[in-house]
């Protein structure tokens, strides 16, 4: 009674697999992603004609995250904090989520210490940056490398 | 329904910079996931949270779909006063919360 699958049996149906394979991963390709063109031009609209100049910032990010539904981040400005030199915003961005805004916090010399913590959500291995705004309207940036084993934001509910 | 968790220090000397911690209970929904159907899921996240000390704002933050579900914030003020210092988060369908702590500043 048992029945051997014959060398046509068996390519129609790898065919019909391999078909199958190739219309899936079509389909699940599709999500948007931003890039880093589209980072840019979100700090643009941010910057506008200002110049960012790397330092004074620090961003701090786990390295190697296993959830990127919820990555810590951590980021501090040099900043006395005072009525005459403060710092006015600190904004993130991400290179490859499907959005490049990821927070905006406006301060004041009434933070006594620009240093915010939160937690986001990255899509995919990238860099994120930091830019804080001064109150003289200087651009200060520092990024950070984050690995990501399990993406966010794209699966399926 | 939500509900916010907030952490001021109860008492601070005049001066002293204070940490407070806010959590707040919601999905954050991006609006870019699909259900298993493939029917976009709307967009739901809170779009801004504001603390202000005795009226007087100290710290905004402006979310987008990047930030993790139940949005943790960690930031410091200067205790100036004795008062109250309120929290106020606003997102998409209507969603607003409000939460105050009291502090007494000597």
């Amino acid at each position: 009674m048992s029945r051997r699958t014959s060398r046509r049996e068996f390519l129609r149906n790898a065919g019909g697999v391999a078909a199958g394979i190739g219309l899936w991963s079509v389909v699940a390709v599709e999500p948007a992603r931003a890039t880093p063109a589209a980072m840019e031009e979100a700090i643009r609209k941010v910057v506008g004609a200002g110049r960012v100049s790397p330092g004074r910032v620090k961003l701090e990010l786990p390295p190697l995250v296993e959830n990127g539904n919820v990555v810590p981040l951590a980021v501090s400005v040099d900043s006395p904090m005072t009525e005459a030199d403060y710092v006015r915003a600190i904004h993130v961005f991400t290179e490859k989520n499907p959005q490049p805004e990821v927070v905006s916090f406006h301060l004041g010399p009434r933070a006594g210490r620009a240093a915010v913590t939160t937690r986001i959500r990255l899509a995919d291995t990238q860099t994120v940056v930091a830019i804080a705004e001064l109150h003289d309207g200087s651009f200060w940036s520092a990024s950070a490398a984050v690995v990501v084993t399990l993406a966010a934001c794209l699966e399926d509910a | 329904m939500a509900s916010a968790l907030v952490n001021v220090p109860a008492r601070a000397r005049r001066g002293a910079v204070i940490e407070i911690k806010t959590l707040i209970s919601h999905p954050m929904e991006t609006g870019y996931r699909r259900t298993q159907l493939g029917a976009p899921i709307p967009r739901d996240i809170i779009r801004l949270f504001v603390c202000t000390y005795n009226g007087t704002e100290v710290f905004r933050a402006e979310l987008h779909p990047a930030i993790a579900a139940n949005p943790f914030f960690a930031f410091s003020t200067v205790a100036t006063e004795s008062g109250t210092i309120t929290f106020h988060w606003t997102g998409d369908n209507g969603f607003s919360v409000t939460e105050s702590a009291a502090i007494t500043v000597d």
